[in-house]
Parts: structure tokens; sequence; C-alpha cells
């Protein structure tokens, strides 16, 4: 790894070794300290007395009680300037593109936190021209929001399409546990997008040890970081899948003997995930951090402990659905939500734009329950057919992930199919708002 | 002489130090690193060991570090100043701190150093005072801030000297009294109290009989909260929390207003940060951050530090109390805060409780939650401090320890239903599950029946009988369908819709709506009352949708107007003819 220097410290007696962990005597040794066991890296993770213990990332497999151990004297760190535009990296840091070495200048990952009265509130909107997310959770720079999805689901691939529609000045991608497949699918989108000048990855796939992964958002952040502080740019932070990060650490706490708490993650889960996604900042000087993540969930269910407590950390989430009518993959307007978006809604776009969203979704919850009735071989009522046509158009033609334009289209398309299938008074909106936009013309 | 230690293992943020002499639970010490002395607390003892949390990241921490006792509890500083501030959960000053990104071991002093304050006595000379007398008041943010008796001081004293009216700086001395065993005593308008111990200067704490105003009608209306009362909001993520708490600060009827953002969102405090400085406050016009105190430790700041923002909070809160003032106190969110505790307890390797929390969570909650209260003074002054919390239960689940423990202790319960909130019936609150154990009190109906209405608690448990009626019968339609069921199960549907829309359901984005005044909580309920007392008779339920729709749109228009302006006149007009069609 770093060729080894006079100062360094040489162990070379090792009295436990655990699937992920070994342990040696050793004095002088400082917390959170890297390491190299027999040219693996590790990190101290605890240390009692002169027994410190240490994590291998790559695993034990093989390190036997005589390996040489190397302290290093510093947390790990990544080498931050201008050459890592463009560049793929592994979860060390390391270039895995054939480039050349990086040439920056070395800053700790995993640092100190924004003092929050040096934030600045976001107000900035980020376009996607998706619908389900431009007209129900609009999102803003300096937010953090991940989609929920199914593994099933397209979800890196809508993540690339937001990535290269929102404008950012930098996209840094951190995936961890991604198959090959997904990486080759990043690399060539990038690519053919033009974009690659404007790319940072850290990839961990399935083929690296997954304890690897821990280092990935650290890593990606810390160069965000090094964009937004120092650069003033505007940072997109793309992490894929989250899941997969969290069952890391999963494994690292029950190597760690910690008591597990819900579904066998570490008590801590919700202070290890905040670390990462606080890190979503603006900057009062116009440079900025937006993470857009990944949490993929089984079947839904948002009450497993890796997608509740992200719930609790970020603003918001999107969560992706296929629409059986239809046919596509919708963003789910019951189950997202952007928490920032009435930073910009009705201030960025037009003053139509809360009022609009609210009734749609209200009558589209109208049409979930005419549905549930249709299923209880009930029948319909008017109104109830009414809210099931509006429900479809209003799938099909604005939640659809493939629709792209722009805010004041996506308005006027829920008005249109407001009046098509509603009266004035069905609505329930603000009467200066009605009389406004409401179209006159009914087809 | 102080203990001194040494560092001898690091366990994340629990640090184990072997000391040479005698320690006491939840002490002070500081872990001198690299120069830079770390802040950590002692939560247990065994042998010559110490097992401290540190309140600070504990990277590079080596073993055989110095470690200095400093022979006190975890304190806060408490004098004129704190106001309009913004502090960590170690009440350190976030603004007077250098740099973007928040440094190790940065400790920042509390109060102001240079500033003077126009001090007036308020005792006299000769008086006896005990802890909590105010001796002279100073006037923060147009608020009279009373100058007291530090509370440590627990003897009976007598007056010897009293500083003249003047500008003083707060360390300077303002009196001098006088122990029965002769002894003078200086005061300064700067005093320290240790979080975890209450803060008990006052004579008696009566059960609390007035209701703290919010202009939120599920408060005010359905489910009020009392002044000096509890109350906590459970909810999953994403049904209207935080903006539910928001409101409450920037419209609740408080002299002053504590928030504890807790292991919560950096943006949501930086919302507050950006906001309170340009809102006024609707009673005095003055702007909401004069008489607001933030104290944040958001998510990635230290975990243990997490713990002691929410005591912090209190005891500021405690200590403007005992000054007379009403004062809101908000914790968002008392899960992160019970969460801290369990990674301690887990890494200090003791037996787990449900869903691996420690198994004195309840009796810590409950005691938190018994430092609230309607208090009055030794000098027949009142004062209170009502607490309002939040509880985040992990997936949505309100069986979960931290949602059942609160529930023992707190008397208001505002359940966020995930169901309302994706049908996007705002405030979330489930109406039917959701508590006021106020509402019963023999003082608090003594005190609507003088205050807003003597029929007013029949009145408003009429709404409820309705929402839940119409739940029932919601219910039967759902199971029988629409034709399945006699029209009046419609009817009685529908008019329990009416009440959730015009009473429980209120649009905080509207600037009109977001804060409803009591006189029109009054009249709104009037009116949707007199309409559903009515008898109706119906072709088919069909109409019947149809026309409660109208009535609902017509009213929503009345609640988006302001109250007794033309505007209002005329969709209450509107509303009157719509009522004769009936």
């Amino acid at each position: 790894m770093t060729e080894t220097r006079a100062f360094q410290k040489i162990f070379t007696k090792i009295t436990k070794i655990t699937k992920a962990t070994c342990s040696l005597n050793a004095d002088g040794i400082g917390n959170e300290e890297l390491a190299i066991v027999n040219g693996k890296l590790a990190q101290v993770v605890k240390i009692i007395g002169n027994e410190v213990t240490l994590q291998i990332f790559s695993g034990t497999e093989g390190i036997p009680t005589d390996a040489e151990v190397i302290f290093m004297g510093k947390p790990p760190a990544l080498k931050v300037g201008d050459d890592l535009g463009g560049r793929f990296l592994n979860a060390y840091g390391r270039p895995i593109d054939g480039g050349p070495e990086l040439m920056g200048q070395e800053r700790e990952i995993g640092g100190p936190s924004v003092n929050p009265v040096r934030r600045k509130q976001p107000s900035e909107l980020i376009a996607t021209g998706i619908a389900g997310i431009d007209l129900n959770n609009t999102l803003v720079t300096g937010q953090k929001i991940p989609f929920f999805a199914d593994p099933d689901q397209p979800y890196n691939q809508i993540m690339a399409m937001v990535a290269l529609r929102a404008q950012a000045d930098k996209i840094i991608l951190g995936g961890m546990g991604l198959t090959n497949d997904d990486y080759l699918y990043f690399k060539s989108v990038f690519e053919n997008a033009g974009a690659l000048e404007r790319i940072v990855a850290f990839i961990n796939t399935t083929e690296n040890p997954p304890v690897e992964r821990l280092l990935v958002p650290d890593m990606a952040l810390s160069a965000a970081e090094y964009f937004a502080v120092e650069k003033k740019q505007k940072v997109l932070v793309l992490l894929t899948d989250m899941t997969l990060y969290s069952d890391a650490l999963s494994i690292v706490s029950n190597r760690m003997d910690q008591i597990p708490s819900k579904d066998s993650m570490p008590g801590s889960l919700y202070s290890d995930l905040a670390k990462i996604y606080e890190k979503a900042v603006q900057f009062p000087d116009g440079g900025s951090i937006t993470i857009i993540a990944v949490t993929t969930i089984s079947g839904g269910d948002i009450t497993h402990a890796i997608p509740d407590n992200t719930g609790y950390i970020t603003e918001g989430q999107l969560f992706l659905r296929r629409d059986t009518d239809i046919g596509k993959v919708i963003i789910d307007p019951f189950r997202s939500l952007s928490r920032l978006k009435q930073l910009v809604i009705g201030k960025k776009t037009r003053e139509d734009h809360s009022q609009v969203m609210n009734a749609s979704v209200r009558l589209y919850a109208d049409a979930a329950n005419a549905k549930t009735k249709l299923e209880n071989g009930f029948d319909l009522t008017d109104y109830d057919e009414r809210t099931l046509a509006f429900a479809k158009g209003y799938s099909d033609k604005l939640l659809a992930i493939d629709v792209n334009v722009d805010t004041d289209t996506m308005l006027n398309t829920a008005w249109k199919l407001l009046s098509d299938n509603f009266a004035k008074e069905e609505v329930g909106m603000k009467e200066e708002l009605v009389k406004k936009y409401w179209p006159e013309t009914k087809e | 002489m102080q203990t001194k230690g040494k560092v001898y293992g690091i366990i994340s943020n629990l640090v184990i130090v072997n000391t040479e002499g005698v320690v006491a639970q939840n002490e002070i010490c500081m872990i001198n690193h690299e120069g830079t002395p770390l802040m950590a607390e002692i939560i247990k003892v065994s042998g010559n060991q110490a097992f401290v949390q540190v309140f600070e990241s504990t990277r590079g921490i080596k073993v055989g570090t110095d470690v200095e006792f400093t022979g006190g509890m975890l304190e806060v500083t408490l004098g004129p100043g704190i106001l309009s501030r913004n502090y960590d959960g170690l009440q350190n000053d976030l603004d007077k701190m250098e740099g973007v990104f928040l440094r190790k071991g940065d400790y920042t002093y509390p109060l102001e150093e240079d500033k003077k304050w126009s001090f007036k006595p308020l005792a006299a000379v000769d008086d006896t005072v005990t802890a909590g007398s105010w001796l002279g008041e100073v006037t923060e943010n147009w608020m009279p801030h009373k100058i007291m008796v530090p509370f440590k001081m627990e003897e009976s004293y007598k007056v010897k000297w009293l500083a003249d009216e003047g500008e003083y700086l707060a360390s300077d001395k303002i009196a001098v009294v006088t122990c029965d065993k002769g002894r003078d005593h200086d005061i300064t308008m700067i005093q320290k109290w240790p979080v975890k111990i209450p803060i008990k200067a006052y004579v008696n704490k009566p059960r609390p009989f007035k209701i703290l105003e919010t202009g939120l009608r599920m408060f005010d209306t359905l489910n009020p909260l009392a002044e000096g009362g509890t109350g906590f909001i459970p909810g999953p993520f994403g049904c209207g929390k935080t903006v539910l708490q928001h409101a409450i600060s920037k419209q609740a009827e408080a002299d002053m207003v504590v928030i504890a953002a807790c292991g919560e969102r950096a943006n949501e405090v930086v919302e507050i940060f950006s906001e309170f400085p340009e809102l006024e406050d609707t009673r005095t016009g003055r702007k909401l951050i004069e008489r607001t105190t933030i104290i944040a430790n958001t998510s990635n700041m230290p975990v243990a530090a997490r713990e002691a923002s929410v005591y912090t909070a209190m005891t500021i809160a405690e200590y403007y109390r005992s000054m007379g003032l009403k004062i809101l106190l908000l914790a968002d969110s008392t899960s992160r805060w019970a969460q801290a505790l369990r990674e301690m307890s887990n890494r200090m390797e003791e037996l787990p409780g449900p869903d691996a929390f420690p198994m004195d969570l309840p009796a810590i909650i409950s005691n938190f939650y018994a430092r609230a209260g309607y208090v009055e003074l030794p000098n027949g002054k009142t004062g209170s401090i009502t607490f309002l919390g939040t509880v985040s239960p992990a997936g949505g689940n309100l069986k979960e320890p931290v949602t059942e423990s609160t529930k023992k202790a707190a008397r208001c319960f505002y359940a966020l239903s995930q169901q309302r909130s994706d049908s996007k019936r705002y405030p979330a609150i489930d109406p039917t599950d959701s508590y006021s154990k106020y509402i019963d009190y023999e003082e608090v109906r003594e005190y609507m029946k003088q205050n807003i209405a003597p029929d007013w608690h029949d009145k408003v448990v009429e709404a409820k009988n309705y929402l839940l009626r119409s739940k029932e019968a919601q219910e039967q339609i759902n199971i029988l369908g629409d034709d399945g069921v006699p029209i009046d199960y419609h009817i009685v549907f529908w008019k329990g819709e009416l009440v959730d829309f015009i009473i429980s359901q209120q649009d905080a984005l509207d600037e009109t709506d977001r804060f409803c005044p009591m006189k029109k909580q009054k009249f709104m309920l009037y009116k949707v009352l007199e309409i559903t007392d009515r008898e109706f008779e119906f072709e088919n339920f069909d109409e019947v949708a149809f026309w409660f729709k109208k009535v609902i749109n017509v009213m929503r228009q009345m609640n988006f107007s302001d109250f007794e302006t033309d505007d209002f006149e005329k969709y209450h007009n509107e509303l009157i003819e719509i009522l004769k069609e009936k």
C-alpha cells in the first residue's frame, strides 16, 4: 500500500483472530488509526490496555499469528485534488481504471461535522423532469434523499438519469456491493453522456470483500467536501446501495460481540447512517452537497430497521412502485416525500403548485378507496368511476418515471386531468386559483 | 486536590480511565488529547476504573493519555444573555465557534462577557432571601430577567448590600448576602447548575388549569395542551412531526420557547435559524427569535452530548420558570436521546431490556417529564414549563419501548397516523386515537367555561363523537357497500367528514389557516355542530356526498379567510345559502 517509513511501528505477534478482526499487544496506538496486516489494510476499533483490536477490511483469511503489522499513525485518508475528476477508484481511493495514482493532498475521511449555524437554508431547486419528483416531491440542493426500491426495480437507471439531468458541477458515485454489470452500466451511461470529467466514482463491487464497503461513503463524501468547500461547486453524491452498507455494519458489530437491536442491526445504526447523510449541506458561499441514495427494501416493507432509520434521517424518500394499471414504474405519491419541497414550491415554481399537488394526491387516494371497493365486489358510484379515470391519467401522464417535462407543463397537465374528471367544488382548492387556472373547455 | 487518571481503554466513544483518587458518578473529566482537553462524563465506576462517555470523537486518543477530573457534574451557566442564542448540547455558543466545521474540544462561553446590563434592584437591604429569591432584574430582549439568589445556596440569608440601579457586567457583584452563621456571600448575575438535577425553587406545583393556546384546532379545540402540562407526538417518519412542532414553536402563547433539537436533521435547525429572526410573534409583534433559545445537537454531532442536550434545555427552562415566566419546551426527538442511552448501555455490556434499550428507560423518561409543570414561586408569582416531546417509533410501531414509556409519563397524546398522512389530511394527528387528559380536569373545565363558553366541553365531546361515529359508519359502508347500508349511514359518515375537514384538518402552509385564533375556532366549531345537529333527508347517497362536499368546500374557504373580514363574510353567506337548500 504505502511505503514503510522509519518511525512506523512494526509488530509480529497476533494474539487473537476472528473472521473480521485480529488483536495484538501494542503501545502508543491511537483510536481509529490505520494499520497494514500482511499487506491488508486494517483500522483500530478497540483498545483495552495494551491489547489493540484491528478490523481488517478485506477479511482475515490467511492471516497468520506472526503476521507483520505496521501502524500508520493516522486515520484513513483520501488524496484530494482536481485530478479526481473522471476517475474510478476502489474503496481505499486507489485507481481501478488503469489511470495514474492520485497526486493531491491527503485528507482524513469521516472528518468533523459542519457547525449548524454555518449552514445555509437550501433554496435551489433541482429539476429532474420527472413529475413524480418535480411536482410532488421537489428536490433541493443540499438535500439528502434515498430511493426506497425493491431489488427488481430499475433504481440505478433512474438514479443515473436524475444525476445527469440535475446539472451538478460534480457527480460522485459511491457504489457499495454493486454488481459488475451495474458498475459497467454507470460507466457507460456517464461516458455516453459526455459527462465523464464531472464524475468521480468509488466502487466496491460484489467481487470485493463486504467490509471494505464501510469506507465508500466517507471516501465519496470527503471528495464531495473538497469540491463543495474549496471549489464552491454544486456536488451531487450518489450512494447505492445503503442496505448493503448497513449489512456490512451488522457483520462488524456482530464480530465485535455487540448486542444487536432490531433486525440484527447494531444499536448505533441511526448514528452511523446519520453521520453519512448529514454531510449533505448548503454552504453559504454557493457550494453544496446533495445526496441521493438507494436503500433496497424487501417487498415494500419500510418498517425494517434500515429503511426505518434512514427515513428518520433523510429529508424524505422516493418510493418506487410498479403500477399494474399502466404497466410502468411510478414514484408512489403516498409513500414518497420531499421534506424540503416547501422551500421551493410556490416560491421557485408557480403559485398553484402546492394546492394542485395536494388536491391531486387527495383525489388519487379516493381512487385507491374506490379500487378497494371494486376489489370487494361493490358497485362504484359515479364519483368513484371518475376518480379511477383521474388516477389512471395521473399515473400515466405524471407519476410514471418516463415523463420528462418542465414544472409548468406538469401543473397544466394536472389541471387538465382535474377538470376532465371533476367539478370545481370537488377539488377543494382555493377559489382564486381555481378561477385563474381551471381550463374552461372540456373535451 | 483534583483527581487525575490515565486512559486505559477505548471502545468508540466509551473510554476507560484508571483513576488515582476519588471520583463521583456523573463527574466531568477532561481527556488531554494532544493538548486539547476533551470533555467526558463518568457513567460507571468499577474498582479504580472510571467508564466515561466522551462528548467528542475519540479518534486518535491513545492509552496512557492524561485525564483530569473536575470535581463537578455537567453544569450549565445561567444568567442574562441566554435568549436568542444557539447552543450545542453542552451549552457551547455555536456562533462563537470559528470555521465552517466543528472542531474537537472547541468549548465556547455561553453568555456575553462584555455586555453591560441595566440592573434594577427588586429586593432591599435586610430582606430575608432564599435560593431563587428575586434580588433585581435586567431587561433581556424586552423580557424582565430576574437576578436570583443562586439555587445552590440552600440556607436563609439576609441581604447586606445591593448594587444601585445602573449598568453592570453579568460577572459584576450585584449583591452581598449574609447567612445565619454570619458569613458573607457575593452574588453576581451568573450562577451554575448541574443539568441532571431539577431546580426546585418553588413552593407548590398545582395541577395545570389553563389551556396553552397554539392556534391549532387539533390542539386547542379537540385535545388541548394545558399550560404547565406535558404531551408527546409519536409518529412514523414523514407524517409531519417536525412541521407540527415548528408550527407550535412559532404560534404557542408562551413567554419563551426552548427548542432542543436532539439527534435530528441539521437542516431543520437551519430552518429555525433562518426563519425565526424574520418571523413575528403574532401576539407581541416582536421577532420570534427574541423569545427563543435553541439547543442543537443534530444527528451527526457526538452521541453522548445528545443525551445532555435535553437536560441542558430543561435546566434552562427551569431557570426562566423561576422568574415567573411561561416556558414552552420542545424536544425533537426523545427517541434519539433514548437511542444514545442504548448505545452506551450496549458498550458497557449491560444486560439489555426490550429492543436492547436499558432497563431503566421508563424511569428516566418519567423523571424527565416530571420536571415540567405549573409552579407557585415563594413570592406568590407563578411560572410554568409546558413540555412537548416527539417520539420516533421504530417502524411506526407504537408498541415499542420509548413510546410505551412516554405514554405513561405524558398527559396528552397526539398520535400521528400514516394513513392520514398518506391521504394528505394534515395535521396527520388521528382525531379519535389522540387524547388530552386535561380536558377532563375539573380545573380545566372550569377555565373553559369561564374563558371560552359555558357549554364548550360538551361541544368538544360532541364533535369527537361525530368523528367516532363517522369512522364506524365508514367501516360499515366499506364492508357492506354503498348500497348495502341505509342512507343514514352515509349521512353519519359525512357529518364526521365535515368535522374532520373543517376542525381537525388545518393547512400549515396557508398564511391564514395556519394560525386559527380561539374566537375563530369557537365560531367554526359552533357552525359545524349547527350543521351536524340537523336532521337531513336525501334521495340517495350520491346526493349526500355531493351536498356535504359543497358545504366542506365553502367552509374551507372560510378557514382560508381571516376571521370577521369581508371575504370571510362572503363565504359565510354562501354557506347560509347552501344550508337553506336542506
